[in-house]
Formats: structure tokens, C-alpha cells, sequence
């Protein structure tokens, strides 16, 4: 379509430049939650590890003398704390934001989503098609794996602060605490805790390249639009 | 094995002890179940009227080390419990009786007690087969047990098996070997360990009955008392694993220091058990304490979890060694050479791209 578009273009308006329509994609609310949800992701998978594969302390002989393991579930709680509150936000604004935040997207079942589903398979995985179709918003493969994460989310919310239950005497983790009985015993619940990890470091490879790989090849402001907020769409002509 | 409807002071009494001695047994029981001072006057004024509760032990398939681990116990002692607080009418492994007569000893018990005596139960009940993997009397443990516990009181479900499986439920579970919860309708009191503590066994059994009641449980069945806590929580080595302080090796200078097993395997922190608190024959020392991790023996499908000496449970399909993460590594190599082949599929089009379309996105010269 953009192929032929580009032939009738340099007969009919030869020398003009294309044009580029600015639309705000990413209200506020939605940038916060990315730049606090990929602070906090990337803490939890960083600490998360160590906590599964500590590493040995060698300066100092004496337990008194250190904090270093216990800091670092620390910093898994906060995090995971920021994090989990953080997402009910997101929840929230899908449903009080605009047409790209809403809920709506991360269902991508509709006809035309699946169709579009099978276009950037071609297009953007096996890159068998030269061009797909453009979406303002996240197109449905991404919708799809975005899903996934929030279903990976909650699994990591409920078996962490399951987890983190019998630590603390405060009454919110033990709202969780029923998945213990559930998956029975606390082992099941931290391998579980521990295989969904890999799901978010497998994802993060993922996410970061492709928003890279849109912006390298669309040329529509993938990258600055997670900063600002616009996005450019090429205008009808 | 004694009159079940003679009160408990009254046997004593026959037996020689003093009012003194019965006193002073009745303050360590009122200890055991937790009243402390006040509640002593109340153990006596039970223990002076209450008739011995008649107790049927049964043993299905088990390795009798809770036998062997209850005998043990030092508060209060083992006979004290057993020939003058409990009537002890069945038990296979201690009583005298055999054959014919030693199952009327049961039956008699279960027919003149209904709803007052206690069931205790040492092993798991195997259902595969129609049950003859454990056979008693010619009769299979399955139906043994829906006799025995259709009428009593309580049910206390002794050790690992009868309270979830243990080792004879690992994968494949030949036998069908399930735990006594899941087959009774009468409330049942989990108390696991493979053994359980001594004490805790004890304990158990003078809760139920100074207090004729059933202790306060958790959502798996186990006494709060003693199951409400990690092994982690109240180990010694505790300052150990928050200063980051591990052993790597059985035989390095960290495990002679006494650091935290954590990296050799240790389970402490996903267990629930008494033993870093009460600890073991008359509190001696636990597993932790003689530098091996725990393994987690109280814990539903501990078998099922190992290796015993890596903390992670090894990972199904891709051998013994891997773990979730040496499969989430690989899933991440994974996913970066596929995005670096990607990387190159992209430049490859995106030269296309620029050739295409190159003439209408110049600017007018």
C-alpha cells in the first residue's frame, strides 16, 4: 500500500516532503507508571535473583558487623511494595484514561485485532511482510504479551506477599496468605515466585528491543513517546 | 491397660503417688498446654474427676519413628502419659495382646466409647489397588481407619505421612499413599515431622486432653503452638543469613564459623516446625545446630522438592543438576539471540525501506 503510495507520490507531488500529524498517546499517568514500574521490575528481578543465589560476604567474620543480605530484601519488599500499589493505579486509569490506557486494548480478541494480530506477526516477527499496519496505541501481539505480564503480576503479588506473610505482623501481606494451603507448602509457592522471574527478565530483553526496533524503523517517535507522551501518525494523503 | 472409666487421680492413687506427685504432674500438664500458673487449679479439678480418655494408635504404612521419637519425650514423661493419663487400649507396636484378641481390644474400645475417645494415627493410608498394599487383620487400612474414626473424638494425624504423605506419596506414589485428612470427616490434627518433635507430640496430647478440646490450628491442620513459625525464624544462625554470611561447602572455614546453610540447601526458611525452639531429645540440639540444613521434613512433598542440598528444587525434564535457573538462563540466552538474528532481519528491511521511499520523505531542494 505505502509502496505504491510512494510511486504515485513522486509522479503526482514530486519534491514535497511527507507530513506527520502529532497525537498524545501516553497521558502522564501512564509514563509515571512505566518509569516507576521499570525501576521497580528491574529491582525485584535484580534482588530477586540474589535471593535465590546469595552472594557470600568475605569482609567481615562476624554477623553482627553486616546487614548486606538483609538489605537486600529490603529492597525486594519496597520495591515490590511500590510496585504492587503502583499497578493498582494502572488498573485504575484503565479504565479513567484515554482511548490508549483504557482496559479495553489489553483484550485483543475483536475481529479486527486478530486480523491485525496476523499482520504483525508477518510483518514485525518474521518480517516476511516489507510493511504492516501502523497502530497509534500498542498494536494486539503487544496487547497480548502485556496481558501476559499483568497475569504474571498478579501471580507475583500473590505468592510474594504470601512469602513475606509470615515476616510480617501487618494485616495486608496475609490477605495472600491463602495461596500457601492452596499450592501446598511455602516450597511450592517460592518455586513458583522463583520460575516467574525468568518470565520478566525474558520479557524485559524483549520490550526494550522492540520499542527500538519501532522507533529504528517507523520513524514515529516510539522511544521519546515514552517520555513525552506523542506519537507521530503520517498523515492521510 | 487400665480401667477407662477410673478418673485420672484415682489411678494415680492406685498406683502409690502421692496427692504431691499429682499436683506436681498436673502443673507440667497445665505447662504443656499452655495455661501456665492460673490454669493449674483447673487441670486438677479435671484431672480429679475426668476419666482417662481411652486412646486407640494406630499404625498403617509408617516406619514407626514417631513411635520411637514420642517415646522420647521428657515433659512429661513417657509413662506418666501413657499408663496414667490415657488409657492406651490399642496399640500394635506396645501391646501385649496379639492376633484375635488384640483386635477386640479395639473393637470393645470403639463400641463402649463412641465420641469420647481419641484416634491417633501414624502413617499413610494406601488407596491404590483396592487398598492391599497395607493390610491389617485381613482387612485394609481404608476401612480400619473409616471404622476407627467414624465415631471418635479427635484425630490426631501423627508425623509426615499421616498428615501429608511423606516419602511413600513422593512421585510415583505407587501405592496411592494419602493422607488421613483428606479420607475422615471428624476434625483431624496435623502434626508433621518426619518424626515430629517429642515434645510437641506431647504437648499435643496433654492439650486435648487437660483441656477436652482441640488445639487452635492453622489453615493446614497444625497446632499453631508449635507450627506457626519457621525453622528460620527463631534459628540461631538467623544474624548469620542477614549479614550475608553463608557456607558454600560442607567442609569449608564457613561451616566450622557456623554460618547460615542457606546456599547448602537449608530449608529453615520455607518450614514451619518448632524445632529451632524446642528442639530435640530433651532440647539437646536440632538438625541446624549440628551443621546440616533442614530439610524441610515437615514441610507437604518435601521428598518431592530436592535435592536436599540446594536450596531451589530441581528442575523436571532437564536432569538432576538444573534448577529454575539454569532453565530461565537458557530462556534468556534464548530470547537474546533471537533478538540479535531480529536485529539483523531489521536492517536488512529497513534498507528496502529507506530505497523505497526514500524520494518523498526529502525535503524540496
Amino acid at each position: 500500500m505505502k509502496s505504491q503510495m510512494a510511486a504515485t507520490q513522486s509522479t503526482a507531488h514530486a519534491g514535497h516532503p511527507a507530513e506527520y500529524r502529532r497525537v498524545y498517546v501516553w497521558e502522564f499517568p501512564v509514563r509515571a507508571y512505566h518509569w516507576i514500574n521499570a525501576v521497580c521490575m528491574v529491582g525485584l528481578c535484580g534482588t530477586g535473583y540474589l535471593i535465590g543465589a546469595p552472594i557470600r560476604v568475605t569482609t567481615a567474620p562476624e554477623a553482627w558487623q553486616l546487614y548486606w543480605f538483609g538489605s537486600v530484601r529490603f529492597v525486594h519488599f519496597l520495591c515490590a511494595f511500590v510496585y504492587f500499589f503502583n499497578f493498582l493505579v494502572r488498573i485504575y486509569w484503565g479504565f479513567a484514561g484515554n482511548q490508549y490506557a483504557s482496559w479495553k486494548n489489553f483484550f485483543p480478541f475483536t475481529a479486527a485485532q486478530r486480523k491485525e494480530f496476523v499482520d504483525v506477526i508477518k510483518t514485525d516477527v518474521l518480517q516476511v511482510k516489507l510493511h504492516g499496519s501502523l497502530s497509534l496505541g500498542h498494536n494486539s501481539v503487544a496487547s497480548l504479551v502485556y496481558l501476559m505480564t499483568f497475569v504474571a503480576f498478579a501471580v507475583q503479588s500473590i505468592t510474594g506477599f504470601a512469602l513475606y506473610s509470615s515476616m510480617s505482623a501487618s494485616w495486608f501481606p496475609h490477605l495472600f496468605h491463602w495461596i500457601v494451603p492452596l499450592m501446598g507448602g511455602e516450597m511450592n509457592v517460592r518455586y513458583v515466585h522463583h520460575l516467574v522471574l525468568w518470565f520478566f527478565v525474558a520479557f524485559i530483553i524483549v520490550h526494550v528491543y522492540l520499542s527500538f526496533y519501532h522507533d529504528y524503523l517507523e520513524g514515529r517517535g516510539t522511544i521519546s513517546s515514552i517520555v513525552g507522551g506523542w506519537k507521530f501518525e503520517r498523515e492521510k494523503q | 491397660m487400665g480401667n477407662a472409666s477410673q478418673s485420672i487421680w484415682g489411678s494415680m492413687q492406685s498406683k502409690g503417688y502421692s496427692r504431691r506427685d499429682f499436683l506436681q504432674f498436673c502443673a507440667v500438664a497445665a505447662t504443656m498446654a499452655g495455661l501456665g500458673r492460673e490454669g493449674v487449679g483447673e487441670v486438677v479439678s479435671a484431672f480429679d474427676r475426668k476419666a482417662k480418655p481411652p486412646v486407640v494408635w494406630m499404625h498403617f504404612q509408617e516406619c514407626t519413628c514417631c513411635s520411637e521419637s514420642f517415646l522420647r519425650a521428657s515433659h512429661p514423661i513417657v509413662a506418666d502419659v501413657l499408663l496414667d493419663v490415657l488409657s492406651l487400649n490399642y496399640t500394635e507396636t506396645l501391646q501385649a495382646a496379639s492376633g484375635f484378641q488384640a483386635e477386640k481390644c479395639l473393637t470393645d474400645t470403639i463400641q463402649n466409647n463412641k465420641g469420647k475417645y481419641i484416634v491417633l494415627v501414624e502413617g499413610a493410608v494406601p488407596l491404590h489397588d483396592d487398598g492391599v498394599y497395607c493390610m491389617i487383620g485381613g482387612r485394609t487400612a481404608e476401612s480400619i481407619l473409616h471404622e476407627v474414626a467414624k465415631d471418635a473424638a479427635a484425630v490426631i494425624a501423627w508425623g509426615s505421612c499421616a498428615s501429608n504423605g511423606c516419602v511413600q506419596a513422593a512421585k510415583p506414589n505407587p501405592t496411592g499413599a494419602t493422607p488421613i485428612q483428606k479420607l475422615v470427616d471428624v476434625p483431624v490434627i496435623n502434626v508433621p515431622g518426619c518424626p515430629p518433635i517429642a515434645d510437641v507430640m506431647m504437648a499435643v496430647v496433654t492439650h486435648l486432653v487437660v483441656l477436652g478440646q482441640i488445639p487452635s490450628l492453622d489453615d493446614q491442620g497444625r497446632p499453631k503452638e508449635f507450627y506457626s513459625r519457621r525453622v528460620h525464624d527463631t534459628c540461631y544462625r538467623r544474624a548469620n543469613y542477614d549479614a550475608g554470611l553463608f557456607v558454600e561447602s560442607f567442609d569449608d572455614e564457613n561451616a566450622r564459623k557456623g554460618y547460615c546453610l542457606y546456599k547448602v540447601g537449608c530449608k529453615g526458611p520455607v518450614t514451619y516446625n518448632a524445632c529451632s525452639v524446642v528442639k530435640w531429645n530433651e532440647g539437646t540440639s536440632y538438625p541446624i545446630q549440628s551443621g546440616h540444613g533442614c530439610i524441610g521434613c515437615s514441610e507437604a512433598g518435601f521428598w518431592d522438592k530436592g535435592p536436599f542440598y540446594q536450596h531451589l528444587p530441581s528442575f523436571p525434564g532437564f536432569g538432576i543438576e538444573s534448577t529454575a535457573d539454569t532453565v530461565g538462563a537458557a530462556v534468556g540466552l534464548v530470547t537474546l539471540a533471537g533478538v540479535a538474528a531480529h536485529a539483523v532481519m531489521t536492517n536488512v528491511r529497513k534498507k528496502k525501506i529507506i530505497s523505497e521511499v526514500h524520494e518523498d520523505d526529502q525535503p524540496e531542494v
